[in-house]
């Protein structure tokens, strides 16, 4: 089979899998919180209805209504636009934590897969160690050093799954690796990268994505537990978190608008999860789903941070 | 039996090498010039010379690091920069608060997880069953301190039972307001925590319904529910005691920020202040004990797993 | 004590995968499934107990002893499950529960219809675990499934059926599991006791070999429905079916040599 007929093979199965993941209702609601909160931050870069850091004490603690849709805060900034605007940091931190944890998990996992014995162990007892470590705490770590902002959020999260990332993907990379359709291409002649292309990475990139998504929910949790705590997005940032902070001390009298960014930050990871979820379903042909057999827990719970 | 538990026990001390090692490395070293960081911006070279010699930061590092492990061996953690009071004391004190914290909202996730999650499994496919795993999701996706300003809006503002924050000062000597003060706490924690558990315990329960010998026990005469509850059931609470590592370090991770939502003198609270006092010999003490003890539970876990099940337990 | 199968059919998923199959076992008959793997023998022997798989559902009728079990509420099927009809299944790795001692595990069916106390089960276990001629009963029945070997488990889960003598033993492909040594073992176990206690016997099987060792009459599937029901020796003589024809050439390919008519030996 030439690589063109084969190239054309794997788009369609990959069509075939976003297909299947919009019919599966976890995935399809992931895709489209995910789709709504990164419109949102595109969005906010152009245009939100109030400034949020426009403070107007004389219209501070209004109740939701016109023109400020969601109330407003006790400086009187207008909590949608800094719900809008705060779509922005939450962005950031899930898409620089990914890449971060791309890069060190597939590092890892390439590191603990494909080299000579002694350092596929050590690698493996190394990451075992390492998963122990709680995110937040790696964080503080770093916050202690560093002082507080997102780029600590962002490093911590993206070790710390990293790590996760490269224990799950490991064990599916020395797996495949021995398979036999990859020794019949190298059999074959293929060259080492086209055999990675052609073969490992259709089969290790399902498992991967679905740990992503965890991964980019965590982050979001992160940011928002982080920022609470001040040790996260600067005062000036717009943050989920961050508003959740400010508010608090108003709760008992202006209970009501703490429930905004929660809401924001609760829809955000859900979907994150839900996309997750429906990732492995659509993505794995070996889940009898129809059966009425069980699905097996395959990959481990995400930890969950503050 | 023996020897897993050795082999595992050498596991966790190069664990806990590792963890200390890589706190030390990564507080003493990449600041940089710590005495430096310490003295402030302004300060003389005179000070930041004594600063130095007082953390004893003219020493060759592995020294350093062994005087720091050296002085663990004899319980002793360092001294805070800023108040001089030894580290080991603040966190016995503080640890009465944390602890018991801990443990609450182990157990409220533990009630939430078990019977919620088996239901949720055993009545897949209806209403009540989807209803249930979706509610679950949905929980596990609260970010803990918002789940804990909404428990204190309803059961502190709205209902005025329990109180919003803080923690008695005469501690547990007054036990009934020690208590009172906790369960808001221990319940953000531990609702939000049974959520991820219970979607764990729902898809162990799924698999568990699918297994052969459960088919086989209702084939000797039991219900099929009967089958489930009694030969199903024990392995889903094994596979509840593997996850039961990464539950407590979620505990640890919540009540660093329950505390400070709640005020309440723990050990977490106590941590975020010294970061932001950059008390760099406190936050490597508190860490590594955090570190430490998280890793001991999942060596606890991993024993109790292996003593537990009678296939792994003549594996050696 | 006779089971009356008529028209049941299995539902899964909206799928129709048994459609229609209807036979007879009178008192003390031994019969045969048999079919190729997806032909719907095991469906129709876990229909008869009430232990489909969620998301299937049966339909049609089955009659035991005049009652009807199709809808008949679990707790009511329960109390004939392992009292009145037995059933073996093909694996025997993961139909014992392995956290548990299979001496407990007989015990059980004792211990749910006869209501015996502890020690009372337990004593019978070792009973149950000698007549199936386990080693050594008293020290195994102590033992769990993982340090058993296949041939010894599959005895062990006979032992749990039949521990209540049941009227009727369905059999689903209960040596198709095992090492072909063994697997002549087992069927003579079972042979003798079926005949020896005068049950009725349902076995499953692809194998018109091992079939034309234990059973007498014999039903044949396919797709889920009844393509041939006649005496063992007429399928074996003179099949009628497609089906059976196929069948028959697959055993002879193996094991069975058709020195003499009317069941000979296993290789």
């Amino acid at each position: 089979m030439t690589g063109r007929q084969e190239g054309i093979r794997s788009a369609a199965r990959r069509q075939g899998r976003l297909r299947r993941l919009w019919a599966l209702s976890t995935g399809r609601f992931g895709l489209i919180v995910v789709a709504v909160v990164a419109l949102t931050a595109l969005l906010s870069l152009f245009w939100t209805p109030f400034d949020p850091a426009h403070v107007d004490i004389d219209a501070r603690w209004l109740p939701p209504g016109w023109p400020h849709l969601l109330g407003t805060d006790a400086a009187g900034r207008d909590i949608l636009s800094l719900i809008i605007a705060g779509a922005r940091t939450t962005v950031f931190v899930a898409v620089s934590s990914g890449v971060i944890a791309t890069v060190i998990g597939i590092a890892l996992a390439a590191l603990g897969a494909l080299t000579a014995r002694w350092l596929r162990e050590t690698v493996a007892v190394l990451v075992d160690i390492l998963i122990a470590f709680p995110v937040l705490l790696v964080a503080m770590m770093l916050a202690a050093i560093w002082g507080g902002s997102l780029w600590v959020v962002v490093w911590s999260v993206g070790i710390g799954f990293g790590v996760s990332i490269a224990r799950v993907t490991r064990p599916e990379l020395r797996r495949v690796l021995h398979t036999e359709f990859v020794l019949a291409g190298r059999a074959s002649g293929l060259t080492p990268a086209q055999n990675l292309r052609r073969h490992l990475l259709p089969n290790v990139a399902p498992v991967f994505f679905v740990q992503l998504s965890w991964a980019m929910a965590i982050a979001v949790l992160a940011e928002a537990g982080l920022s609470y705590l001040g040790l996260g997005a600067a005062v000036t940032d717009p943050s989920w978190g961050l508003l959740l902070k400010d508010l608090q001390q108003y709760l008992t009298v202006h209970p009501v608008a703490v429930l905004w960014p929660g809401l924001a930050i609760t829809l955000t990871v859900l979907g994150l999860n839900l996309l997750g979820d429906g990732l492995r379903e659509a993505t794995d042909p070996t889940l009898a789903r129809r059966r009425g057999r069980a699905r097996s827990a395959r990959t481990h719970q995400p930890e969950l941070t503050a | 039996m023996i020897r897993y538990a050795l082999t595992r026990l050498v596991l966790l001390l190069v664990g806990l090498v590792v963890a200390s090692a890589l706190i030390f490395l990564t507080l003493r070293v990449l600041p940089g010039d710590v005495a430096q960081l310490i003295a402030g911006t302004n300060s003389t070279p005179q000070q930041i010379a004594t600063y130095r010699e007082q953390l004893g930061l003219d020493r060759p590092l592995p020294l350093q690091y062994l005087d720091w492990i050296g002085g663990l061996a004899h319980g002793d953690l360092g001294r805070s920069l800023l108040t001089g009071t030894p580290v080991v004391d603040e966190l016995t004190q503080k640890a009465q608060v944390t602890l018991p914290l801990g443990i609450m909202s182990l157990v409220i996730a533990l009630l939430v997880a078990l019977p919620f999650g088996v239901l949720s499994a055993m009545w897949r496919g209806r209403g009540a069953g989807t209803g249930l795993s979706v509610g679950a999701q949905a929980v596990a996706a609260v970010p803990v301190v918002w789940a804990g300003m909404m428990l204190v809006v309803v059961f502190a503002v709205w209902l005025g039972w329990l109180p919003a924050q803080g923690f008695p000062r005469a501690g547990w000597q007054q036990p009934v307001l020690a208590l009172r003060a906790l369960i808001l706490p221990a319940l953000t924690i531990g609702v939000v925590e049974g959520a991820t558990l219970m979607r764990f315990v729902r898809s162990a329960t799924l698999q568990a319904v699918g297994e052969d010998y459960v088919r086989t026990a209702a084939a000797k005469g039991l219900t099929r529910t009967q089958a489930l509850i009694r030969h199903g059931l024990p392995s889903v609470g094994l596979s509840v005691v593997t996850v039961l590592g990464l539950q407590v370090a979620g505990i640890v991770v919540g009540a660093v920020v329950v505390e400070q939502l709640f005020s309440l003198p723990g050990i977490g609270r106590m941590l975020v202040s010294d970061v932001f006092a950059r008390d760099l010999p406190k936050v490597q003490g508190e860490l590594l004990v955090l570190t430490g003890f998280v890793l001991i539970v999942g060596f606890a876990v991993d024993l109790v797993h292996r003593a537990i099940d009678p296939r792994q337990r003549e594996a050696g | 004590m006779s089971l009356q199968v008529r028209d049941l059919t299995v539902d899964i998923d909206g799928r129709r995968v048994v459609d229609g199959v209807s036979f007879d076992v009178p008192d003390g008959a031994r019969m045969g499934l048999i079919g190729e793997s997806g032909s719907g023998k095991s469906l129709t022997a876990l229909a008869v107990l009430g232990l489909l798989p969620d998301g299937a559902e049966a339909g049609g009728s089955v009659r035991w002893d005049g009652r009807e079990l199709v809808g008949m509420p679990d707790r009511e099927l329960a109390t004939l499950r392992g009292d009145e009809i037995g059933i073996v299944f093909q694996e025997p790795r993961t139909a014992l529960n392995p956290i548990r001692t299979i001496g407990r595990q007989i015990g059980e069916a004792v211990r749910i219809h006869e209501h015996a106390t502890r020690r009372e089960a337990a004593e019978r276990a070792v009973a149950e675990a000698a007549r199936v001629h386990l080693p050594d009963p008293d020290r195994i029945v102590a033992r769990y499934p993982h340090q058993l070997s296949g041939g010894q488990r599959q005895r062990a889960a006979i032992a749990m059926a039949l521990a209540c003598r049941p009227r009727l033993l369905i059999a689903d492909e209960p040596t198709t599991a095992l090492d072909v040594t063994i697997q002549a073992e087992v069927l003579e176990l079972l042979r003798s006791l079926v005949s020896d206690a005068g049950m009725s016997l349902v076995f499953i099987t692809h194998d018109l070999a091992v079939l034309s060792q234990i059973a007498t009459h014999g039903v044949v599937l396919e797709h889920g429905r009844v393509v041939e029901s006649a005496p063992v020796s007429t399928l074996l003589s003179a099949p009628a079916s497609p089906v059976t024809q196929g069948l028959l050439r697959d055993a002879t390919a193996t094991l069975w040599h058709p020195a003499a008519p009317g069941g000979g030996d296993a290789g």
